[in-house]
Order: structure tokens, then sequence, then C-alpha cells
């Protein structure tokens, strides 16, 4: 007699039904939709009526429309209203409420409600660009002893010590020169408790009393952690002002950041803004224009300014001391000037910005600030058959004002060139800077319909494999062979299933996992069902044939499994993107199969023979 | 439905040397395709980038040919793929541009002359990312052969492991051998197809040496040529099927699965026919006569005649093992 427990029958069950509701979000499929949401708060019921006036205006007929946690979301039928839709809804709402292209989920709302999502679909598959980016850590330490030596600075000068010169003088190191060593001792007390991370070294160069300083090996760990961070947040705020729905931004070891950003069509202007390092600086001009000239000309300047162009290459001083930096700057908007008409940007400063801002600029009235542009330009040239990065700080001086007035918390800038530049400007004043420039070191991109394709050919392959593998069993192994199908059946479910509650990426490598593990899950039930016609014909009865089929085939299958499994970890932990995602749904489908190939078939056999107490033969 | 004969007595160790004969020419080809035509490294591990493109209509490549050249991009690699509406351009880094906007420029350059193309896939790698990749792909595979001795040495003997893994390694050099003469694009995804074969390839050799196992402990007369024949003899329907439902499977995914992933089917489809092959007669055979090498060295030492002392310690040592398994079905089973 074959027969399991009642409770092994009711766990299979259990698991079948359960896999089922997992999997079944996926039949539904996803219809084209719009997210919005509002920068810097959540969206409001009125906001969202407004975006579906504008679309009933239109003439855009809308699926449906909600509002959810913190943004909206409003389906349409076909990806042409969703692309229609997308220029009326912005211009309808206005800057302040981004709108990004996104697939909703169709399955029906309670289902959605209850957390059951259908899979992930990989760039591959939807289209959409990934890039990997790596963060320059020796700009990112320079830029941080840059901040530190202005704050030095200062700090010598409150504490009434005199330095001839104070500067970042490699890239890993601050100097700065003394008129004596016994001023430079005062200073070194003076400047220690401050700076904990840094190691102050005195060192006396060409007989001058020095003083250096370099991050502690602690202290660079944590500055290079605080870049990373710093960068992910600030990749994180510009991919939103991008409109783009579910990005992904992560680290990767110890200087990377992988950026995956699923539907974006313009991937030109996307690469510009993650990549942007620009952010702006105001300082006090010094000296007068004939002052400028002189110092373009003979090269020296005064020791409290430095000599910066504007954009026509005219020559600028400006004072060495900044009275704000675009760290300061809460928040950005572009538009244009009242008087000229010409592009400018409007910037709000944060509560210490602002008072700085006030105090400079009251005690400053008629004198001139200029606004300098800062980015880190990386360019990539062959030297020799070898990559040579070849960085560019460009430092330029977009605009010159006369201080009318004691500006606050709120100003503008002119001196941009179009409409366009400001409008950026503005995006990456808002996102906050990059600490530290980055490069992309590899990028995948795949246009939308390429993906479509790619989804199409994953399930047409699917489905004559599920045949081929389908047709052959039957005929060869008949009862028991369609019982092997039916197994491989749930197999395929279970996968989804998995995957689905995993939230797991499904690329296409992954369907060719799924694909492939069709053909090897059903190589247990090939070695199951070898094994009972081998023991029947050594004069087995059909029970114990197998009875006996199942638990010799056992180690078998088990060895055959583990090695593959091995193979499929190995995959993942050299796991980049798509091949990842091959490994996730090979494996899965290599466990699954240990339970669809031996329990779920064995199950079926002993409702279909092991009940039968005279049974002479089996369809095998 | 059976296609194989229920007796089939074929004496595979006996002729081993002419699978041997036919193994060492294929390596043999796989060194000749290896040192003339090497690999047609991929993107993925040389850097660079590829540009896929859709044209509304057949795209004439020459034309897209003279156009890149016009437009200081000569190196470009311009060919059809998958259809001829599809074209695949390969570049390598430029010299003196930012690379990562080579892509942009080249599919602006291409829309000069035809509006209606229409960007399908770009990828860049950097050198440098290609150079870690190419490395992390070798350690991977490093590990899963180092894995699979370790497993199969824990679960049979190191004797019949070391056989397994030498005839994986034979066949996944043949394997390799086929993508170098046939210019095969090896990228990540072919590795993946290499690192999924070494795993599964070993499947119908675990199932011999099973079978072996299992016999040497039962059949108590015979040489242990005429045991492993048997054996050979006896999983050489199960050995052949299973191969066949993975090779149907796959066969879909060569035929459907699009161009992207055809260099990854055909690979495993190559490797899944030499890894049959290599189940049923190298990996055993190995095994064998790496163990009558061992008997001899030690006759020579000991100046006892045991026949093949390595094998027949199979059975005895394997006993526990094998015990512990039978335990864990019994305990598993309730009925």
């Amino acid at each position: 007699m074959n027969r399991y427990p009642w409770w092994k029958n009711l766990i299979i069950i259990l698991v079948l039904v359960l896999a089922a509701f997992l999997a079944l979000p996926n039949i539904f499929g996803e219809n084209p939709a719009l997210q919005i949401s509002k920068r810097n708060a959540l969206l409001d019921r009125g906001s969202l009526d407004r975006a579906e006036a504008a679309l009933k205006a239109a003439n855009i007929p809308i699926k449906s429309a909600r509002l959810g946690d913190k943004d909206g979301l409003i389906q349409f039928d076909s990806t042409d209203d969703q692309l229609k839709a997308v220029n009326v809804v912005r211009s309808a709402l206005g800057e302040d409420y981004p709108v990004a292209l996104n697939l909703a989920p169709a399955a029906p709302r309670w289902m959605i409600d209850l957390g059951v999502k259908p899979m992930l679909l990989g760039l591959d598959l939807r289209g959409g660009v990934h890039f990997l980016m790596q963060v320059d850590m020796k700009a990112a330490i320079k830029t941080a002893l840059e901040r530190r030596v202005d704050g030095m600075r200062g700090d010598l000068r409150h504490a009434n010590i005199r330095y001839i010169s104070a500067d970042v003088d490699k890239d890993d190191e601050i100097a700065m020169r003394f008129p004596d060593a016994s001023v430079r001792d005062a200073a070194v007390k003076s400047l220690e408790g401050n700076y904990p991370e840094l190691s102050f070294d005195s060192a006396s160069r060409g007989g001058q009393p020095f003083l250096t300083a370099q991050f502690t090996p602690q202290g660079a760990v944590a500055e290079r952690k605080g870049a990373l961070d710093q960068n992910i947040t600030t990749l994180r705020n510009r991919v939103n002002e991008l409109g783009v729905s579910e990005p992904l931004i992560q680290q990767q070891g110890d200087d990377r950041i992988v950026v995956e950003l699923p539907g974006i069509q313009d991937t030109v202007r996307a690469k510009e803004i993650i990549g942007a390092t620009a952010t702006l600086e105001f300082r006090l001009v010094a000296g007068t224009p004939s002052d400028w000239t002189d110092a373009q000309q003979t090269g020296h300047t005064p020791p409290d300014a430095r000599l910066y162009h504007e954009k026509n290459g005219n020559p600028v001083l400006l004072k060495r001391q900044v009275i704000v930096t675009g760290d300061r700057i809460t928040g950005a908007s572009s538009g244009f000037d009242q008087r000229s008409g010409s592009p400018a940007v409007f910037v709000n400063l944060d509560g210490q910005g602002a008072r700085r801002m006030a105090d400079i600029t009251g005690q400053n009235i008629g004198k001139q600030m200029g606004v300098v542009f800062i980015e880190h330009r990386t360019e990539t040239k062959m030297v020799d058959g070898k990559p040579v990065k070849d960085k560019k700080l460009i430092e330029q001086v977009i605009n010159v004002a006369t201080i009318q007035d004691q500006l606050a918390n709120r100003f503008q800038i002119t001196g941009l060139d179009s409409p366009n530049e400001a409008r950026d400007l503005a995006l990456l004043l808002r996102a906050g800077a990059l600490r530290a420039p980055m490069d992309i070191v590899e990028e995948r991109t795949v246009g939308p319909s390429l993906g479509a394709a790619n989804i199409q050919s994953g399930i047409n392959a699917s489905i004559l494999g599920f045949a081929l593998v389908a047709v052959f069993m039957m005929i060869y192994y008949r009862v028991f062979g369609t019982v092997s199908v039916v197994a491989l059946g749930v197999n395929f479910v279970l996968v989804v299933a998995a995957l689905s509650l995993l939230q797991a990426t499904l690329t296409l490598p992954g369907i060719a996992g799924m694909v492939l593990t069709l053909g090897i899950a059903v190589d247990a039930n090939v070695l199951i069902n070898e094994r009972i016609r081998e023991e029947l014909r050594n004069g087995m009865t059909p029970q114990a044939a197998i009875k006996a089929g199942y638990e010799r085939a056992f180690a078998t299958i088990l060895d055959s499994h583990v090695t593959t499994l091995l193979a499929a970890l190995a995959l993942f932990a050299l796991g980049s993107g798509p091949i990842k995602g091959f490994a996730v749904t090979l494996s899965i489908g290599i466990m699954a199969s240990m339970f669809t190939a031996i329990m779920v078939t064995r199950a079926l056999i002993n409702q279909i023979y092991g009940r039968r107490v005279r049974l002479t033969h089996l369809s095998i | 439905m059976n296609l194989f004969p229920l007796d089939s007595k074929f004496d595979f160790f006996g002729k081993r040397f002419i699978a041997y004969g036919v193994s060492v020419l294929l390596l043999v080809l796989s060194i000749v395709a290896l040192t003339t035509k090497g690999i047609n490294m991929g993107l993925d591990f040389t850097g660079g980038v590829v540009i896929e493109v859709g044209y509304p209509k057949a795209a004439n490549l020459d034309a897209v040919r003279a156009l890149l050249k016009k437009n200081q991009y000569p190196d470009a690699v311009v060919q059809y793929f998958g259809s001829s509406e599809a074209v695949m351009i390969r570049m390598p880094p430029a010299k003196g541009q930012n690379q990562n906007q080579q892509a942009d420029q080249v599919l602006s350059v291409l829309k000069t002359e035809e509006p209606g193309v229409t960007m399908r896939r770009v990828e860049y790698v950097g050198p440098a990312v290609g150079k870690e990749l190419f490395n992390s792909g070798g350690m991977a595979m490093l590990v899963v052969l180092g894995g699979i001795l370790v497993y199969v040495g824990f679960r049979f003997q190191l004797k019949l492991a070391a056989g397994a893994v030498l005839a994986l390694a034979h066949d996944l050099f043949m394997v390799l051998g086929f993508v170098s003469a046939t210019g095969i694009e090896f990228n990540l995804t072919v590795l993946a197809a290499f690192l999924a074969l070494a795993g599964y390839s070993i499947n119908d050799t675990i199932v011999v040496f099973d079978r072996i196992r299992e016999n040497f402990r039962k059949i108590r007369k015979g040489s242990e040529i005429e045991v492993m024949n048997i054996s050979t003899n006896q999983t050489m329907s199960r050995t052949v099927m299973t191969s066949m439902t993975t090779f149907l499977t796959v066969l879909a995914l060569y035929l459907f699965g699009g161009e992207t992933l055809s260099g990854f089917s055909l690979t495993l489809l190559v490797g899944i026919v030499l890894g049959t092959f290599s189940s049923i007669y190298v990996a055993a055979s190995l095994a064998l006569d790496l163990a009558q090498a061992q008997g001899s060295a030690e006759d020579d030492r000991q100046g006892s005649g045991c026949g093949y002392p390595a094998l027949g310690e199979i059975d005895l040592g394997e006993i526990d093992a094998r015990r512990a398994v039978t335990s864990i079905n019994r305990g598993g089973r309730l009925d």
C-alpha cells in the first residue's frame, strides 16, 4: 500500500493553494500609469482632482485614479494615453509636482491591499537604465580637507594666531606656514581639539616652521563613508526630481553606487543630471577691476583673495572667505528676472546660511558680491592605449552684482545662458551637491521596445519548453509521465510565487533559468520512473516497485540537485544584475523541484495506485 | 515506451580507449581553435560600447558603416542582430572623449540619416570593470569546480570525485573550444551557461557513480570492469533521458529566446551533449584508470596482488554514508 498520511496531503494542498494565490497577481499584468507626488510634502486630494480634471478636459480616458500614502496613481488603458497624459498633468500641476511614468499592477484592489504583488520585472524586460558609478575618493578626501582648511583659517583668526599661509598642498594633506615655531605650537594647541579626525604634525621646511594635517585612518574611513552616503542621498533626491518611479539606488562595495532607473526615456538628460557636480558659492568681490587685470597679468593676488574668471574670460578677484556654499540652499526654482527678463534661479537658504548672508551683506551694502558656479568634469582619454581620467574643475563666476540691500533667506541669481540651464541648476541646487565627483563605469540601457520583445521571447520559450518536455514525458512514461508534467506545472507556479513573495527581480536570463529548471526538475522524475521500471523488471510487485523507486532514487536526486545548487549559488555571488536573476530562478526552481518532483508526484501516484490491493500493472 | 534494450551488455570499459581517442581528438581540436582563433571576448570582459538600434525597415549595413566612418568611428563593428531591422554596433572605448557619452553621440549620428532609428539597447563597460568581471567570473568557476570536488569527494570517494571533476573540466574545455571555433561572443551570460553546465553535467556522472557504488556492494563476483560495465548499462537509459529533457527545454530557449540568449543556449546545448558522452565514458573510465594506476603502484610497494584496492574500498567505506541517507528517508516517510 502506498498512502500518504492525511496531514502530508494537507500540507501539499496548503502549499499549492498558497503558491497559487501568491502567483495570481502576475496573471493580471500591468497598466501604464502616472505617479504624481508633491515636493517635500504629501500629495493632497485636491491636486489629484486637479490632475483628473485636466485630463478630462484634454479628453484622455482614465482607468482609475487613487491617492496612496504619499503619492497619487492614475492608471490608463494604453501607453499612448499615458504619454499624452504626462504633459497635461505636468502643465496642470506645475514644477512642484514631479510626475513619473509608471507601470501599476492591474490586479484587483483587495489583492494589492493584502500585499500580494506581482514579480518585479528587470530592466531588460521593462526597459530602463542601469548605471554603476565610481565615487572618486581621492577627490572626496581633498575637498573634505579644503572645507576644513577654510574652518581652520577662521579658527586661527579668532584665536589671534598669525599664519602666513594655510592650504591643501597635496591630495591628502593640509600645510600651514607660521612666522615662528612658538606661534605654530600655539596653533597646534588651539586646532587639535577642534579636529579630532585629523592628525597634526609639526615640521620645518626650508627652515620655516610648518604644520601639516592629515586624516587619521579612522577619520579617512569615516570621511569616505560620509562621502558615499551623501552621494547616495543626493542621487536619490535628483532621481526624485527627474520623476522616475521605483528607482534603485544602492551602495556596491566601498566606493561604488548602483543606480537603476526603470522606464526612463531620455537617458542623455538622466546622465547629465545624475553625474553633475554643479554647486554654487557666494563670495565678496575683492579690489577693483584694475586690480583684477593686474592680478591676471602679474599672477600676484592679495593673500585674502583668489583669481576667478567670468564666462567671457574676464578676470575677477574674490575674497577667499566664502559667505555661503551650496549646502546651505534649501530650495531653488527657475524663472525669469522681472526687470531684465533673463533666466534666473530663485534660491532659499536655511537658517544658518540666511544669518550669515544677512550679516555679511548688511555690513557690505554698496559693495559687490560674486556667484561662483563650480563643477567637476571628468573626461576619459586614451593615452598610449590606456584610459586616463582627466579631471577638470570648472569654477566660473556667473554673476557679479552690487549688494543693494541686506539679503536674507530668499534672493535670485541671474547670469545664466538659457532657461534650460536655469532649470537644471535649480534642480541640482534643490537636490544638494555631490560630496565627491563620480564617474559612470558601467552602463546598460534597454529601450522599452526591446524590453517588450524580450518578455515575448521569454514567454514563447517557456511555453515551447514546457510543451516539448510534457509531450515527451507523457509518451515515454504514460501515467507516470503525466503525473510528472502536473508536478512540473506546480513547480512553475511555485517559482513564480516565490519570486513574487521575495519581490526578486525577473530578468531575461532569469526566464532562461526558469526554462532550464523545467528540464532539470523533470530529471528527478526520470530517475524515479526508471528505477520503478527496473524494480518491476526485477520482479517486484507494482506497489513495492513504486515504494522502492521513490526511496532508492532519493539519494541520487539529492546529490544532483546539490551540485546544481552549488553552481547557482556561485553565480549569485558573482552576481551582476541579469546573471543574478538567472541564479535566483535556478536556485528557487531546483529547491522547489525537490518538493514537486518527489512529494507532489508521490501524492498523486498514491491517489491513483496506492489503494489498489490487486494492482498488477503500472502505466509507466 | 522504451528506447533502450532492456538487457544491453555493451562493453563500455573494454572499449574505453576508443572513447579516450575521441576525447583526445576533440581536445586537440579545441586547443587548435583556442590557439588560432582565440575567444571572442564580449564587452562584459573587454570594456567598450555596444549599441543596438532598431530601424523602421531593413537597414543597409554598408551605409551605416560608411556613415560611422565619416563621423570618426572607423573602428565600429556593425552587424545585424537577429533580424535585418536590428543593427548591433560594437566599439572599443573611444579615444579622447567621454566614453559614457559615446553611445548617445553615435545614436544622434545615425539619426541624421534615418530619423526613425530607435535605441534598443546600450551597454557601456569601463575597462576596469571589465577586468573585475573577468576575474570574479574565473573565481566563480574555480569555486564551483572546487565545491563539486569536495561534495562528490564527501559523498563518494576522493578517487571517484577526482575522476568526475577531471571529466567535468574536460567537458568544459571542449565547450570552450566550441565557443572559440564558432566565434560565439563570450560574455557574462555565456559564462553563466558554463557555471550552470558545471553544476548540471556532474548530475549524470553522479547517477552512474551511485549505481557503481550500489553494484560493488551487490555483485561480489566479477572484475571491476565487469561491475562498471553492468552499472553503466543499467543507467544508460536514465543518463540519456535526463539529458534529453534538459536538451529539449534548452532547445526551446535557443529557438525562441531571442538573440540575447542564443549564445547562452547554444553553449548549454553543446555542453549537455558532451556532458552525457563524458558521463557514460570518461568519468568512470578516468576513475578506473586512476584507481588502476594507484593500485599497481601499491602492488609494487607491497608485492601483494589485490586487483583494484582503491575502487574495492568504495563499498566498505561508503556504507555508513549510504545508511545515513536511507535512515533520513525512513525518518521522512510515515506510511
